[in-house]
This record gives C-alpha cells, sequence and structure tokens, in this order.
C-alpha cells in the first residue's frame, strides 16, 4: 500500500476512536455530577413528581449501559434529546447556531494565515543574518505584546475602539459584512502575531538552505527568490501550525460570541451551562470536539497531498 | 549524573553512593549559580523579579489593604466616571473598583497558581506513569493522552466546569485538569530524552529498579523545564480562568476576580470605560509577568541562550596581491580580493587578496584544503555573498563588466542589467546537489527559471527548452524527469539537473564548486565528462573547484592552488604532473596523493594540522 493511503488509514483509524472516547466522555459528563443533574437543573422548587418524570424522559433511571446504547443510537438517529430551556430539539438549535460559529473560526484562521505568513516572510527577510535589529527588537516586542493579550481582552479593547471612542463599526450581532470586522480581528489579531513569529524562525532556516544560495545565482527580484522560492517551503510547517492554532480558534469562539452577542454555539453553550440546560451544552460540546478533530485531520490529508514524506513522519 | 556512562559503571555506582562525584557535583552547582545571579542582575531579570513584587505584594496584601474599601457601597456614586476619590470609578454597587481590582489579585492569583500546580502534578504522574507501569497500560495512557491533546484546553476545562458546577473551586479544577494532558505530554517527551541517555541505561543494567530511576535520575534531570513550563502555565491558567468567569462560568457572587469583574464592566463600558481598561491592564500584566519569570527561569536553568551579540563595522585594507598569471582574453579578471567574516570580536580574513584570471574557454581548477577559502572565493565573484560577510576588491572584471565599485563589491540587488548579465553569462554549480535544488518545486520548473527570468521566454517554451537541456545533460526520460520532484531523482541525476540550469543560456563561465564531491566515483566520471563537453560546445570557461589535486589535474588545464585564503601557486596541469610545482604547500599536497604503484606497507604522506607554510606566493611570471 502507498505511504500516503495508509497515512490517511491510520489517521481515519485514530479519528474513529477518538470519537469514540469524545462521544463517551460527553455522556460520563452528565452522569458523573455529583448529586441528581435533574434536580440540579430544575431547582428545590420543583416537586418530586416533576422531577422523577423528567429522570424518566431522559433516560437516567436505566442502568448505565442502556444509557450509553441509547446515546449512541441516538447519535446514529440524529437525536440528541430536547434542551431544558429552550423546549427544542438539541440538534435544531445546533443545526441554527453552528454555521455563525464556522465562519468565525474559519474567516479567523484565514486572516491568521494571510497575516501571519506574509508578515513572517517579511520580517524574516528583514533580519536575516542579524540586520536591522531595530527592526528585530521592534517586532519581537510589538508581537510579543498581541501574543500575550488574551483574545477577551483584544475583543473588550476594539470594542471600547471601535463603539465608545467613536463608532464606525458595529460591535454587537451578526448583520452584514462589517459586523465580521470587530470579532474575527479580537479572536485573529493574537493568534496572527504568535503565528507570525513562528513562521518567521521557519523562514529565517529556510533563507539559509542552499537551494535559496541556488535560486539567489539566477539573479531574480527579491520578492520572487522569497515568495516563489522560500514560501513553498514555509507551506508545510504554516499549515502544521494553523491545524494546532485551529483548536484555540475555535474554543476562542466562545468567549468572541459572548462579548459581541454573536449567535453562534459559544453564546448558546454559556447559557446552556449556567442554567443548567445539560442536554444541550452535551450537544455542543459534542460538535466543538467533533469540529476539533476533523479539521485536525482534514490539515493532515491536506499536508499530506501537498508534501508526501510528511506520511512517513508517524505523529 | 550526566556525567557517569555505560563504558564506566563503577562511577555509576559510586554516584549512588554519592561520594566521587560530589566534587563534580559542587562544581556544576557553583556555576548553575552564577549563572542564575548573572541572568537575575541582566535587564529582564531585574524586570521579571520587580514584577513578580508586585503581582505578589497586591496577592498578599490586596485584600488586607483594601478589601474593607471595595465593600463599602457608596449609594450615592453608582456606575460612577472615575474622580479624586474613585481612580477608576465605582461599579454598579457604588463600590470602588481600584479597590475592587486590587482585592481581586489574590483570588485571580491564587486560582491560577493552584491550576497550575494542580496541571503539572497531575501531568507529570500521567506523563512519565507510562515509564514504569505494564507495556500495555503505558500504550494506553499514550493514546488516551494523544485524543485528550487534540482538544483545545479551553473546551476541556468547559466540559469539567459542567460536571462540577460553576465556582472558584471547580473552576481551578476545571483548569488543572484541562492543562494536564499537556504537561504530560511535556513531562513524556522530556523523560524520554532521559531515559535514552547512557546513565539510565547503566543504572537499569546494575538493576537499579524501574521506580527508583524514575525517582533518582528522570525527575531531577526534567525538573528545571518542568518548572519553565509550569511558570508560563500559570499565565495561561490565569487567562483561562479570567476566561471562564468572564463568560460567567468560573468565579460567582459574592466571590469576585477578574474575569467576574470584567464581565460586569464590558456591560458598562459606554458609561464608564475605565473599569474595563483598569482591569485590562492588571490581566496583561499579571499574564506577562508569568511569561517574564519563565523566561529568566529558563535562561537561569540555562535552557535558553540569550540573543547573539552585535557586529563591528569591518575595517577594509585593499593590500595588494601578486597575480599570478594574466590571460589574454579573460572571462574573468579578479585582483585583491578580499573577504572579511565578522567574528565574536574583530574581524577574520579568510580570503585575503586574491588575484588572477580566467581565459575564454579556460578550464581552470582551484584546490586547497578546507578552510582555504577556495569555496568564498567562488561566490565571492559571483557576487553571491550577502551580508554579514563583507567582499572588498580593486577590481573585478566579468566579460568587461566592473563589479567593483568603490573597492567594495555591493551585496544585495544591482541593476537589472547587472542581473541579466550575471544571470545569462554565469553560472554556478553548487556542491550538494541534494540541497541546492529546491525540494518544494519541480525539477524542469527550477531548471526552466532562468529562461523565463532572463531569456525573455514564456512559461511554456521554458519549460520546454527544459526538457531539451535535461535531455542534452543525457537524464533519461527528461520530459518525465522534468515533472518530478528534487527526490525522486539519484544524487547524479541531480547535479546534472543542475549543469541543464545553467546550459539554459550560453553562460561565458561556469563556476563549479566542488561540483562532485557528494557523488560517487562512476557518477563523479560522468559529470566531469559532462562539463568538458559544455566546455568544448559552448565554449564555457569552466571554474572547478575542487580539493582533490588529482581529480583537478586530470580535468583542468590549469591550477590555482590556495591556502589560507591566499593563491600560492598557480601552474599549468602539464608542469603539476611533471612535479615542476614549487611551493611547499603544493608539493605535499601531491605528495599526500597515494598512489598505486607505492611500496605496500609504507604510510601516507599526510599534511599534520599544525604544518605550517609560507603565505607568499611563488611568482609564475611578471605581471
Amino acid at each position: 500500500m502507498s505511504q500516503p493511503v495508509a497515512f490517511v488509514l491510520r489517521r481515519l483509524l485514530r479519528l474513529a476512536y477518538s470519537v469514540v472516547a469524545l462521544v463517551t466522555v460527553v455522556f460520563l459528563m452528565i452522569r458523573l455530577i455529583p448529586g441528581d443533574p435533574v434536580r440540579n437543573a430544575l431547582g428545590t422548587h420543583a416537586t418530586a413528581a416533576v422531577v422523577e418524570a423528567r429522570r424518566e424522559s431522559l433516560g437516567l433511571n436505566d442502568p448505565l449501559w442502556k444509557q450509553y446504547l441509547d446515546f449512541w443510537k441516538g447519535l446514529f438517529t440524529g437525536d440528541l434529546g430536547d434542551s431544558f430551556a429552550l423546549h427544542l430539539p438539541v440538534t435544531t438549535i445546533i443545526e441554527q447556531r453552528l454555521p455563525a460559529t464556522l465562519e468565525l473560526a474559519f474567516l479567523s484562521l484565514a486572516v491568521v494565515l494571510l497575516l501571519s505568513v506574509p508578515i513572517g516572510i517579511v520580517v524574516a527577510a528583514f533580519t536575516r543574518g542579524g540586520r536591522r535589529p531595530t527592526v528585530d527588537l521592534a517586532y519581537t516586542s510589538v508581537s510579543g505584546l498581541f501574543a500575550v493579550v488574551p483574545e477577551f481582552l483584544m475583543g473588550v479593547a476594539l470594542v471600547y475602539l471601535f463603539a465608545v471612542r467613536s463608532h464606525v463599526l458595529p460591535v454587537a450581532g451578526r448583520l452584514g459584512p462589517s459586523s465580521y470586522v470587530l470579532p474575527v480581528l479580537a479572536l485573529s489579531i493574537g493568534v496572527a502575531a504568535g503565528v507570525s513569529r513562528i513562521v518567521r524562525v521557519e523562514a529565517l532556516t529556510v533563507f539559509e538552505q542552499d537551494y535559496i544560495r541556488t535560486a539567489r545565482a539566477k539573479r531574480m527580484p527579491r520578492w520572487r527568490l522569497y515568495f516563489r522560492h522560500a514560501l513553498p517551503n514555509l507551506v508545510t510547517s504554516s499549515l502544521t501550525v494553523a491545524g494546532i492554532v485551529l483548536g484555540s480558534l475555535v474554543a476562542g469562539t466562545v468567549l468572541i460570541e459572548t462579548i459581541f452577542s454573536w449567535p453562534g454555539l459559544g453564546l448558546t453553550i454559556v447559557d446552556a451551562v449556567r442554567s443548567k440546560d445539560f442536554p444541550l451544552a452535551q450537544g455542543i460540546v459534542l460538535v466543538y470536539g467533533l469540529i476539533v478533530l476533523v479539521s485536525n485531520l482534514l490539515v493532515d490529508i491536506v499536508l499530506v497531498c501537498l508534501d508526501p514524506r510528511s506520511a512517513l513522519k508517524e505523529t | 549524573m550526566a556525567l557517569t556512562t555505560l563504558s564506566s559503571p563503577d562511577s555509576a555506582l559510586t554516584e549512588e553512593g554519592g561520594v566521587a562525584v560530589a566534587s563534580e557535583q559542587t562544581r556544576v552547582a557553583a556555576s548553575a549559580r552564577r549563572r542564575f545571579v548573572a541572568v537575575l542582575r541582566s535587564p529582564i531579570g531585574i524586570c521579571a523579579v520587580a514584577a513578580l513584587i508586585v503581582v505578589a505584594f497586591f496577592a498578599v496584601f490586596g485584600p488586607v489593604l483594601w478589601g474593607d474599601v471595595a465593600r463599602q457601597a457608596d449609594l450615592t456614586q453608582l456606575s460612577a466616571k472615575p474622580s479624586a476619590h474613585h481612580l477608576l470609578g465605582t461599579d454598579a454597587g457604588g463600590r470602588d473598583v481600584l479597590a475592587r481590582v486590587l482585592t481581586a489579585t489574590r483570588l485571580s492569583i491564587v486560582t491560577a497558581v493552584l491550576a497550575a500546580a494542580l496541571g503539572v502534578s497531575v501531568g507529570v504522574v500521567i506523563g512519565l506513569l507510562p515509564t514504569i507501569a505494564p507495556r500495555r497500560l503505558g500504550r494506553l495512557i499514550n493514546s488516551a493522552l494523544g485524543v485528550a491533546l487534540a482538544f483545545p484546553a479551553l473546551l476541556l476545562a468547559i466540559v469539567v466546569s459542567i460536571t462540577l458546577g460553576v465556582g472558584s473551586v471547580s473552576v481551578t479544577l476545571a483548569i488543572g485538569l484541562a492543562m494536564a494532558p499537556s504537561f504530560a505530554r511535556l513531562a513524556q517527551t522530556l523523560g524520554a530524552s532521559v531515559t535514552g541517555r547512557d546513565f539510565v541505561a547503566a543504572a537499569r543494567i546494575l538493576g537499579v529498579s524501574r521506580p527508583r530511576i524514575l525517582v533518582r535520575h528522570v525527575l531531577p534531570n526534567v525538573r528545571d523545564p518542568l518548572i519553565v513550563n509550569a511558570s508560563i502555565g500559570a499565565g495561561t491558567a490565569l487567562v483561562a480562568a479570567t476566561g471562564l468567569s468572564f463568560l460567567g462560568l468560573g468565579v460567582q457572587a459574592p466571590e469576585y476576580d477578574w474575569g467576574r469583574m470584567l464581565n460586569e464592566s464590558v456591560g458598562s463600558i459606554y458609561v464608564n470605560p475605565a473599569p474595563a481598561l483598569g482591569l485590562g491592564a492588571a490581566i496583561v500584566f499579571a499574564g506577562v509577568t508569568f511569561a517574564l519569570v519563565g523566561e529568566v527561569l529558563a535562561r537561569a536553568f540555562g535552557l535558553h541562550r540569550p540573543s547573539r551579540r552585535r557586529r563591528r563595522q569591518a575595517t577594509h585594507s585593499a593590500a595588494a596581491s601578486p597575480v599570478l598569471h594574466v590571460a589574454d582574453t579573460p572571462v574573468l579578471s579578479v585582483r585583491d580580493l578580499r573577504v572579511e567574516a565578522p567574528q565574536e570580536r574583530g574581524w577574520a580574513t579568510p580570503v585575503r587578496g586574491v588575484s588572477f584570471d580566467i581565459g575564454r574557454g579556460e578550464i581552470v581548477g582551484i584546490v586547497g584544503e578546507s578552510g582555504s577559502g577556495k569555496s568564498l572565493t567562488c561566490m565571492a565573484v559571483a557576487s553571491l555573498l550577502e551580508e554579514p560577510l563583507h567582499v572588498a576588491a580593486s577590481s573585478i572584471r566579468f566579460e568587461e563588466t566592473e563589479l567593483v565599485v568603490e573597492g567594495k563589491l555591493p551585496g544585495g540587488q544591482r541593476s537589472k542589467a547587472l542581473a541579466h548579465q550575471l544571470g545569462t553569462r554565469l553560472a554556478f554549480v553548487f556542491q550538494d546537489p541534494s540541497t541546492s535544488l529546491n525540494p518544494a518545486l519541480r525539477v524542469g520548473t527550477q531548471v526552466a527559471e532562468v529562461g523565463l527570468l532572463h531569456g525573455g521566454l514564456k512559461r511554456r517554451e521554458a519549460f520546454h527548452r527544459a526538457v531539451d537541456r535535461l535531455a542534452a545533460v543525457r537524464l533519461s526520460d527528461p520530459a518525465r524527469r522534468a515533472r518530478q520532484y528534487p527526490h525522486e531523482l539519484s544524487g547524479g541525476m541531480r547535479q546534472r539537473a543542475m549543469i541543464a540550469m545553467g546550459l539554459m543560456v550560453e553562460p561565458a563561465l561556469m563556476i563549479a564548486d566542488e561540483p562532485t564531491t557528494a557523488l560517487d566515483v562512476t557518477v563523479q566520471r560522468e559529470v566531469l565528462a559532462l562539463l568538458r563537453k559544455v566546455n568544448r560546445e559552448h565554449g564555457t570557461a569552466v571554474m572547478f573547484v575542487s580539493h582533490d589535486i588529482s581529480l583537478v589535474s586530470s580535468f583542468c588545464t590549469r591550477v590555482l592552488v590556495m591556502y589560507r585564503g591566499a593563491i600560492v601557486e598557480s601552474l599549468s596541469t602539464e608542469d603539476l604532473a611533471a612535479g615542476r610545482a614549487e611551493h611547499p604547500y603544493t608539493r605535499a599536497l601531491v605528495a599526500a596523493v597515494p598512489h598505486m604503484d607505492a611500496v605496500p606497507g609504507t604510510e601516507f604522506a599526510t599534511i599534520t594540522e599544525d604544518t605550517e607554510f609560507p603565505l607568499d606566493a611563488v611568482r609564475e611570471e611578471p605581471v
């Protein structure tokens, strides 16, 4: 069997057992709540009969193994139960909210890559071999500062700048293209700063390579040297980093959605956890987990397509 | 201690006894202490300590000094703007925001530190367990770890807080547990690097039990990096805890931390932005403090090297150097070429005044030991050297074009016309074809590029010509090869491709810098034959660099001998073959070539490390 095919099969196998682990954890999450989750959710005012009826409808009175099997059955039939608070099927709510979150995460990923890769390469080009130490220092401090500021503070800062000081951009909701600007920026600036530092280090190593010297011997314009000859060699490492940051971008959407009242899964799960709407929280955690797992798989497959040799490196 | 090796198991024993290596240990400890003090005295060390003192002060004394003020509700001042009395204004309950920010330092910092400590403890146990657990269990733990690592910590923390409910205790547990997988992986990686080392193997051979190896040998060696990462982790935990509280999933009223306060202040940001900005400053300050402390610890433990020193300006002195051979119609004419390289202090001069000519259609060899400046000379005349190297010369003429401006060879981009001339008339074949071709671009694309850049060819035409050139260097199935990537070609094929690259246009000079060193002997001969063919058919002069004097004398018409950055002799290969070399270094090089007819058993002639030869050149003909 060819290397890449074997690699993809191996990765699919890993996805399979990761999904099993995810589903099991999500299943146990509610069952491990100390005390009775239903009593917990309905509060002390609810009558015993109401609690019992709710337990029965959730199947919490069945033996654990049966609950587990039913949970899997529910997954395959698209039934994740009904939300306590919203009285709607969890799958319906997720269907409504998922696109907003995916848009936010993937737009941010695109912005991260579009900012960090060129910035990393250009800064590396300017500072290679210890040139321009002032540029180096300025870049290192600024990017370091941005990388340290957490996305929710960045969000708050942008709200302050664009809603309180000036009123240029909308800071709440998801209406029209301009409403995307601040949430996406808040989510991506810090990550882009961090990633650009990694890209720069990688670019500096690439610039030292013999094949860059070969390219220089052909006497081409600088931009061609950096973007035609160095960039393709940076794609692999950049994508690997992108795969890693995608997870934190997905997690970051939870905070960003709260700040910008973005009608996605994050806003929903925070409400669900606070109102102890366990079926809904459970369903959303599952979706987040699947987003992370599937996108990691996609990144790996793209990497193998771009660079078949990476299949040899067992991760 | 890493001093113990397999070859001396005794010292492993004494290490258990702790006697013989005691003095060595104290020496290492003393130097470690010195480094610690040095790092603490550096600017970054002072910053870190100062910041840490500030954070610790407010964490310890914040609630004591401002706790009461923070509780006082002034009902006449609800959500007030900053004033002299309330520097950051008041919150919706009329309480002073600044006092509350300072009071909340303790809960925020304690949560972060405890969460990081929990994360490290759980992580280390999980991460190092596979080294002592039964193999099967260890593998299970590893794969579980791999799955857990795929999920971002914030999501894991949300999962844990769903189960444990909300509140300051559960947020600590949630973040600690969520951070555990990454610390486990770190501990595992560090542990694996230690268990692979000789002294652990020695201990194992001596029958030391696995748990004891773990405690006595592995833990001490993974301790430093773990402490560094724990400090950085505390910063991450602070941000995560603040985030959870901000979402309303962490600390609950009446307790308050920075995250909860931030949530409240964002709601009133239109009325009074000061609290949000103050909180932001507090969070960033504490976060940066943990990161700084981590960096300082890393330097103190010797895990990071501080950044490199700065360079000084070069002092150029253009000493005239003898010209050993003057060609009638030179394609390349070099006078007083110097290359200077910055050192720790001062400058080194790896090429110290070199002058030579290469005639049209000539094949000139440059020989000399490694470090004699052959490659630098080639790179310099091809204008390929860049900062931090400096190239000075009184003249470098390539085909009537003077490359030197005011005694220096400018680095970086030159004029378009010059780029065109160098790109079309000068070809360069590099030493190692496996690294000199771009692994991410197709061979044909790379060969075609010169045609695209300087030949005025369209993409398709250039590719056709590249295939044609690949055929000219006798690459089998050139159309297919052109579409392959360099790693799909053998070393010899790659070097042919490099030569084909030079033949995209009509070069007047091909500089081949040890083109055959990385190849095996039969392939070597093919590449040399190819270079000779290029020379014969296109009249291309070849400047052939090698450390192999016998190879050079069989291939070239004339030889330049380089020694310590200078050309010491120039002679024809006939003279060389006839033993008419005059310079002692040249003679030593010739003598060092083993002969088939030597008496078996006689020692090979070698040039020992400390042999000094005169640096003065032997004059062959007057200038």
